[in-house]
Formats: structure tokens, C-alpha cells, sequence
């Protein structure tokens, strides 16, 4: 029992882990993206459709981490060349793959495709009690668990990622060092939304292989918030992103179970929850240091007299 | 000596200011060359200009005689140009160690964590200074942030480094050592460009001296050629500057009483510890302190703008530990910020709403529920012809006017009602020589009317030209008082480095 849940947990909450890392390292680079949710539109449609034509499962993820790359390429430009309003960039990106996506999926609505399957991995999927449930999975999961320790060895462990953080923290700082700021926010922006784009294809390729309209269903609001209770960490929005995962497939197991309890209510709990953590996790910032980059949202002008 | 540097004809303009009108220069081989000039003459703008920080609108800059065109710092940089900024350019959150990983050249993608640190580690014992490597930089007092900036500077190959108030952070025995390791590095053939407004240190380390005024240069001199009068003379040019006197002695009655205050930042710190302090009906009395050691903290308990930990703050024997800036207004104290464009004044409104900012409720400034514009105005009028501001158009934003004229608003405002006590912090920062002297007038004359006033300063010269007494600040608490007829400046040094206690 518990083992079907923890199984169902990890497959619920991949499409999210995705979608917060990616958050993730737009906001390390010191640009707020709530464009998530379309990102993972857009990812999605194109990851479905080009499987759908190719067969190829894997032509399908690099198609939607490419789409996301160029919708996220939008934000970018209007945040980092044009130092737009974050906020207002972010919001029109999910109303364009909102709609971009309604438009252009209609030819596929209904069609299905073989998605990812589960592969056990040898020796590891034997492990008691975690090894169903996290080794006995699909190959888009494990690429996940690779992505959570890339992105923190990047971080903490490579120049690059060095450069990035300072770039979020301080890009006068950065300037200063001779780092190219906007490149680095750039291909932050960028990039972070290409992985984005892969876990809206998680959705349409693993979870279920097909195309619905608006298939997302506010996951990407979930990951904006995942981005603050992970204070900024890749380890910590694995939890999260499982946390969330967890509750949702506990609220299928409660309606799969025949409780009295509403499925409206149930279904509305994963997004309750988002609310009580954003209240902790902002408590508790504000009591200790925050771990918030120090120029989120703030575009950076070297002429900008300070 | 061959010529590193060249600047010729430098114009810099921002909206609305000219920041740089015409700056022509020349930085030799192996040569510290300071540069002089009032807070405003463009000094900062043009190391910016020199570091590629700001692109110049017209005017060339020659590199070993040869044209160059800095498009960002990165280009300066890679021609070996380096820069510790007045305001740093450090990561808060980030540890010493990577503050200095960034700075440092060719280190490769997969970078040699325990290498680097050692070579680190060397640079820092090299100079003698006390760093532990893992601290994250918001935690370590601006005199260590400065020396990370250094270390920063040194441990990359620079043949032009250019240090913009260096020494504003330091203590005096630190500036020393700082002074110690420039003349090394010229004698190792660098050229150093120090930018100071501390005669003192003028006269000990240049070997040439430009004069920057209003945005131009106006003279270069050579070592021998110059002393402290004549290069005052020439900063200030053809400006009056308002004369005053020291107020007779004060009396022994308390005005303000001090006791065992505490205040922690929003980081948990401690910024006062245990911290007590008495002042007396009519004195001037002085906080020497290296900044960031509990200033701003002692200044906003004082004016209610922040809540007090524990301990007790009386003025006239009444408790107004806990009262909110309002109430502290009309227990007579007044205040001149530090930040003075950011919480000074209301940028945005006119000069008229600016000076009663504070006493706009009173009486005579409104009929029933409705402002009288009239009366507003003439006190305005008043204001600006009591205290010589040289106001805009009428209705202008006050944004738009000096910073010294915009100290005089606040002055202005904050004097209207009288007050017991005047808490000021930094007042003089960043004005021209006749405005801080303006400042210390109104300091002088109050004094004589019975006000007295905390003068928060890092200018040891200031203090000493002004102050009945000093007291001495060092990690929030009282180290001593001193004399300033009687106590040397060292005395105070080593008091504000914690190390004596008087």
C-alpha cells in the first residue's frame, strides 16, 4: 500500500520537479519567470506532437525542452535586452502558451502515442521498501534524479555556476569581475525554460500520452511557489516537489477508496497546501537570512547611477 | 617616467546633469596620483568612465599611447585597469572565499577548489590581514569588506589600480597598513590612482595631485608643489564659505540619558550591545566610530524608527524607549538621516510640502480639514531666505535640487519646532566644502540656543572641529569618551579599533 503511494507520489510530482528547476535557475540568475505554467504548455504540445510523428519518445523531450527554449528566449529578451517588467513579461508568456497551445494542439486532441515505460534498473530497484518506487520507473524520472545533482554541482562546484549566482546576487559585482551579465541571464532564462519545457512533456509523453487542452492545470503556479519553499536549492525542491506529488496521490487514493469527502475538495488540496507553504516558507525567511537571490526582479543598467 | 594613461577631453552626461564637462589627465608609470575634489565634481564618474562602467559621450582615453575603447569593465579588465568601488562590489550572501573565486582570472570550468584556497589564504597572510575564508561577506564589518576588495584587486595582475575612498572605512592604523602595501606595489612599478578627500593622506601619499571641480579638471601638481592650503584653495575655487563660532561651554544638566540599550538588526545581530550614553543642555557631542558598528542603530532607537531590544532611552528624564517617531518628534528630537534622499525627504513633492513634512498638522498650515496653501508657502519663503537654499522653481520636485540644498531642506524642517535634542547622522557626507560648513553653523548656533546635538561622524576632522566631546562607538558599545582638546587622534584610532578603552 504504502509502496503503491510512494510510486504514485514520484510520478506525480516529476512534471513539477521539472518545471521548479527550471524556475529555479531563471531566478538564481536574478529573473523572476512566472511564464512557467505556459512553458510547460508549450513543452508538452510540441514534446506530444513531435513524437507523434516521429515515434521517437526522445526526439519528443529535446522538441519540448527547443519550444520552451525559444518561448523562454521572449521573456528573456524583454527582461534582460529590453530590462522590461519581470512581472508582466512572465504573466503574458502563460497567456501566450495558453492560448498558442489551444490553438495549434486541436489537430492532435484525441490522437495517443506509446508513452515512456518503466524500466527497472538493475541491483537498485531490488532495494527495500524505496527501490519500487524509485528505481522501477520510467527513463524521463531518472533523468530527473541526474538533473537534481547536475544543477547542484553546477552551482556550487563550477565556475559557471559561481558566475551565475553572483550575476542573481549582485551583477554590478558580477560587471565588475568582467562577467558577461546579460549573457549569463540569457542563457539562464533560457535554458531554465527548456527544462521547464521538458516537464510539461512529462505530462503528455509519461503521465498520460496524449494532448489535452490545458493540461497542466495551474502545475506551474505550483512550481513559482515550489521555487521559495526550496529556498532556491535543487535538493530541496526534490522534496518539494514530491510534498506536492505526495498529496495529490493521496487525494486519488482517497476518491479511488470511495470516501464521502467531495472529489472537488480533494482535488483542491495540492493547491491549499501551496498556500500554507508559501505562508511558512516566507515566515521563516523572514526570520532568518533569506536565501532569495539578492536582485530577483530587478533588471540590471551599468549606467543606472546608484 | 613613460606615461601608462592618457585622458583627454572627457565629457560624461546623465539626463538632465552634466557629470563630466571636460577632464584631461595623465597617470605616469609607477606613480600614486590622487585625485581631489569636492563630493559631486565627478570623481566617481570617472573612474567609472576609466573602469568602462560608463561610456564616455565625447573625449579619448590612450593606453601606452595608444587609443582605447572600454565597451564594459570586462574590456578595462582584460588591459589590466582594476577597481575597489567606493560602494563595494561584493556578494552578501556569498563567502569570502567565493567573493574572491569570482574576482580571480583563468580559473578553469571545474575549478581547483583546495588550490585556489591556498593561494588565497597566501595573498591574505601576505598583507597581514585577518580573514577567515568561510564567513559569508554580510557578516564581517565594512573595514574587512574593504580589505576583500583589495585582496580581490591585488590577486589579479593589475598595472592600474584605482581605489576610490579607501580609507573612508578604515581605521587610522588600518589606513596605514593600507598605504604601506601601495607603496610597495609602486615600487613594484604599478600606478595607483587614490581617490581621497582626506588632506591628510593627500599630503602623505602622492606623488601628483589632479584637482577635479565641477565636473573638470582644473590643475595637476607635482609632489613639492602643493600643501594642504593651497590645494584646499583650489578645490573650493571662488565659493564662500559661511563662518562660525564654537558655542560657549554647555551646562551639566541632562538632556538625554542613555541606558544599557540593545538593538538587534533583521539579521538577529546585535548593532547596540549594552550601549550607554549622556548628554548634556548644549552640547555638541561626538560619535567617532568606524562605520557599520552600530551608527545607524544608536540614531534610529533615538527617533523611534527602530524597535528597541532592551534598556532605555530618557529625554528630561521621561521614557521614550518605546515611542514611535511621531511622539519622538514632539519630545523635542530631531533628526538629519543618513540616506537623505531615500528617507530625507518625499522626493517627488515640492519644497513647500518638503518642510512640513513634519508639522503639517500644526494649527497655523491648515483651515479645518483642508492644507492653507498660503501659509505653507510663506514659511516655505521663510525657510529658503533663513537658510540660504537655493531653491528651483516653485512646485518643482525637491529631487531635483543638490544634495546640499537638499540637506538644508531637511535641516530646515527638522529645526522649525525647536528641538531639545538633534540626533545627525553623517550630515556633511558627500556635500561641498561651504555647504558642510553651513551645516556646522547651524550645529554651533543651536548649541548656543541651548540644543544639543549627537553629531554621528567618520571624520575624525570634523568631530575634532566641532564636538565638546567625543564618544567612541565599537561593535555597538561605548568604548570612552575623549577630549578633543586634550586626546590625540591615535588615542581615538585605537579606541575605535576596540583596542583602548579610556
Amino acid at each position: 500500500m504504502l509502496e503503491i503511494l510512494l510510486d504514485a507520489t514520484v510520478r506525480a510530482g516529476t512534471p513539477i520537479l521539472f518545471a521548479t528547476l527550471g524556475a529555479i535557475i531563471n531566478e538564481r540568475a536574478g529573473i523572476i519567470n512566472l511564464g512557467i505554467e505556459g512553458l510547460m504548455l508549450i513543452g508538452a504540445l510540441s514534446g506530444f506532437a513531435a513524437t507523434f510523428t516521429s515515434g521517437s519518445l526522445l526526439l519528443g523531450v529535446v522538441a519540448a525542452f527547443v519550444a520552451a527554449f525559444i518561448a523562454g528566449s521572449i521573456h528573456a529578451f524583454i527582461t534582460v535586452q529590453l530590462r522590461g517588467n519581470q512581472i508582466v513579461s512572465g504573466l503574458a508568456l502563460t497567456m501566450f502558451g495558453i492560448g498558442v497551445t489551444a490553438l495549434f494542439g486541436r489537430s492532435v486532441v484525441g490522437q495517443t502515442i506509446d508513452g515512456f515505460e518503466r524500466h527497472a534498473l538493475p541491483l537498485l530497484s531490488k532495494l527495500p521498501f524505496v527501490g519500487k518506487a524509485f528505481f522501477n520507473q520510467n527513463w524521463l524520472i531518472y533523468f530527473s534524479f541526474l538533473l537534481v545533482g547536475l544543477i547542484w554541482f553546477f552551482f556550487y562546484h563550477t565556475r559557471w555556476g559561481l558566475n551565475l549566482r553572483t550575476v542573481g546576487e549582485n551583477p554590478a559585482a558580477a560587471d565588475a569581475c568582467g562577467i558577461a551579465v546579460n549573457r549569463y541571464r540569457f542563457l539562464a532564462v533560457a535554458c531554465g525554460s527548456g527544462i521547464v519545457g521538458i516537464g510539461g512533456a512529462y505530462l503528455s509523453l509519461a503521465s498520460t500520452p496524449m494532448w489535452i487542452e490545458n493540461m497542466t492545470a495551474g502545475r506551474g503556479w505550483i512550481a513559482v511557489a515550489l521555487v521559495i519553499f526550496a529556498s532556491w536549492s535543487s535538493v530541496r525542491a526534490l522534496f518539494g516537489a514530491y510534498l506536492f506529488g505526495g498529496i495529490t496521490a493521496m487525494q486519488l487514493r482517497f476518491q479511488a477508496m470511495g470516501t464521502t469527502v467531495s472529489a472537488h475538495v480533494l482535488q483542491m488540496l495540492p493547491y491549499v497546501f501551496t498556500i500554507v507553504v508559501l505562508v511558512i516558507s516566507t515566515i521563516r525567511q523572514q526570520k532568518g537570512a533569506s536565501q532569495q537571490p539578492g536582485n530577483l526582479g530587478l533588471p540590471y543598467d551599468r549606467e543606472d547611477r546608484k | 617616467m613613460p606615461k601608462l594613461l592618457q585622458l583627454q577631453h572627457i565629457r560624461k552626461t546623465f539626463p538632465g546633469v552634466v557629470a563630466l564637462d571636460d577632464v584631461s589627465f595623465s597617470i605616469a608609470e609607477g606613480e600614486i596620483h590622487t585625485l581631489l575634489g569636492e563630493n559631486g565634481a565627478g570623481k566617481s564618474t570617472l573612474m567609472n568612465v576609466l573602469t568602462g562602467f560608463y561610456a564616455p559621450d565625447s573625449g579619448s582615453l590612450l593606453l601606452d599611447g595608444q587609443p582605447v575603447r572600454f565597451s564594459s569593465p570586462r574590456d578595462s579588465l582584460a588591459l589590466g585597469i582594476g577597481m575597489v568601488h567606493q560602494h563595494f562590489m561584493l556578494v552578501a550572501a556569498h563567502s569570502v572565499l567565493e567573493n574572491i573565486l569570482v574576482a580571480l582570472q583563468g580559473v578553469p570550468l571545474f575549478f581547483p577548489r583546495r588550490q585556489l584556497r591556498s593561494r588565497i589564504e597566501q595573498t591574505i597572510a601576505e598583507f597581514g590581514i585577518e580573514l577567515e575564508l568561510d564567513t559569508p561577506v554580510w557578516q564581517l564589518s565594512i573595514g574587512a569588506q574593504q580589505w576583500i576588495e583589495l585582496i580581490k584587486l591585488l590577486m589579479r595582475d593589475c598595472r592600474l589600480l584605482i581605489l576610490d575612498e579607501p580609507t573612508a572605512v578604515l581605521t587610522p592604523q588600518e589606513a596605514d597598513k593600507l598605504f604601506q602595501v601601495l607603496q610597495r606595489l609602486k615600487q613594484q612599478g604599478k600606478s595607483i590612482i587614490f581617490i581621497s578627500h582626506k588632506m591628510r593622506e593627500v599630503m602623505e601619499i602622492s606623488d601628483r595631485v589632479t584637482i577635479l571641480k565641477k565636473g573638470s579638471s582644473v590643475t595637476t601638481l607635482e609632489a613639492g608643489e602643493f600643501n594642504q592650503n593651497k590645494l584646499a584653495t583650489l578645490m573650493i575655487g571662488g565659493d564662500r564659505i559661511p563662518e562660525w563660532q564654537k558655542s560657549l561651554p554647555f551646562s551639566d544638566e541632562l538632556v538625554l540619558e542613555i541606558e544599557n540599550l540593545a538593538v538587534r538588526n533583521d539579521r538577529g545581530l546585535a548593532d547596540l550591545d549594552n550601549f550607554n550614553l549622556q548628554l548634556k543642555k548644549g552640547e555638541i557631542l561626538g560619535i567617532a566610530g568606524i562605520a557599520g558598528n552600530g551608527q545607524k542603530a544608536l540614531a534610529e532607537a533615538l527617533t523611534g524608527l527602530t524597535k528597541v531590544e532592551s534598556g532605555r532611552v530618557l529625554a528630561n528624564g521621561e521614557d521614550i524607549t518605546r515611542s514611535c517617531a511621531r511622539s519622538s518628534y514632539i519630545a523635542g528630537i530631531a533628526h538629519i538621516p543618513e540616506d537623505r534622499k531615500a528617507i530625507g525627504i518625499a522626493p517627488d513633492l515640492s519644497l513647500d510640502e518638503n518642510l512640513i513634512l513634519k508639522n503639517f498638522r500644526a494649527k497655523r498650515f491648515r483651515h479645518g480639514v483642508f492644507q492653507s496653501r498660503s501659509a505653507i508657502r510663506n514659511n516655505a519663503i521663510e525657510k529658503v531666505d533663513q537658510f540660504a537654499i537655493k531653491a528651483g522653481p516653485q512646485g518643482s520636485p525637491v529631487r531635483l535640487l543638490s544634495g546640499g540644498n537638499i540637506q538644508k531642506v531637511i535641516i530646515a524642517r527638522e529645526l522649525s519646532e525647536q528641538p531639545t535634542v538633534l540626533v545627525a547622522l553623517y550630515p556633511t557626507r558627500g556635500l561641498d566644502i561651504g555647504s558642510a560648513e553651513y551645516v556646522h553653523k547651524v550645529i554651533a548656533e543651536g548649541a548656543g540656543n541651548g540644543m544639543s546635538t549627537i553629531l554621528i561622524s567618520e571624520d575624525l576632522d570634523e568631530l575634532y572641529k566641532i564636538c565638546d566631546r567625543i564618544a567612541v562607538i565599537f561593535r555597538g558599545r561605548l568604548i570612552g569618551y575623549a577630549d578633543p582638546t586634550s586626546s590625540s587622534r591615535e588615542e581615538i584610532g585605537l579606541m575605535m579599533s576596540g583596542e583602548v578603552s579610556a
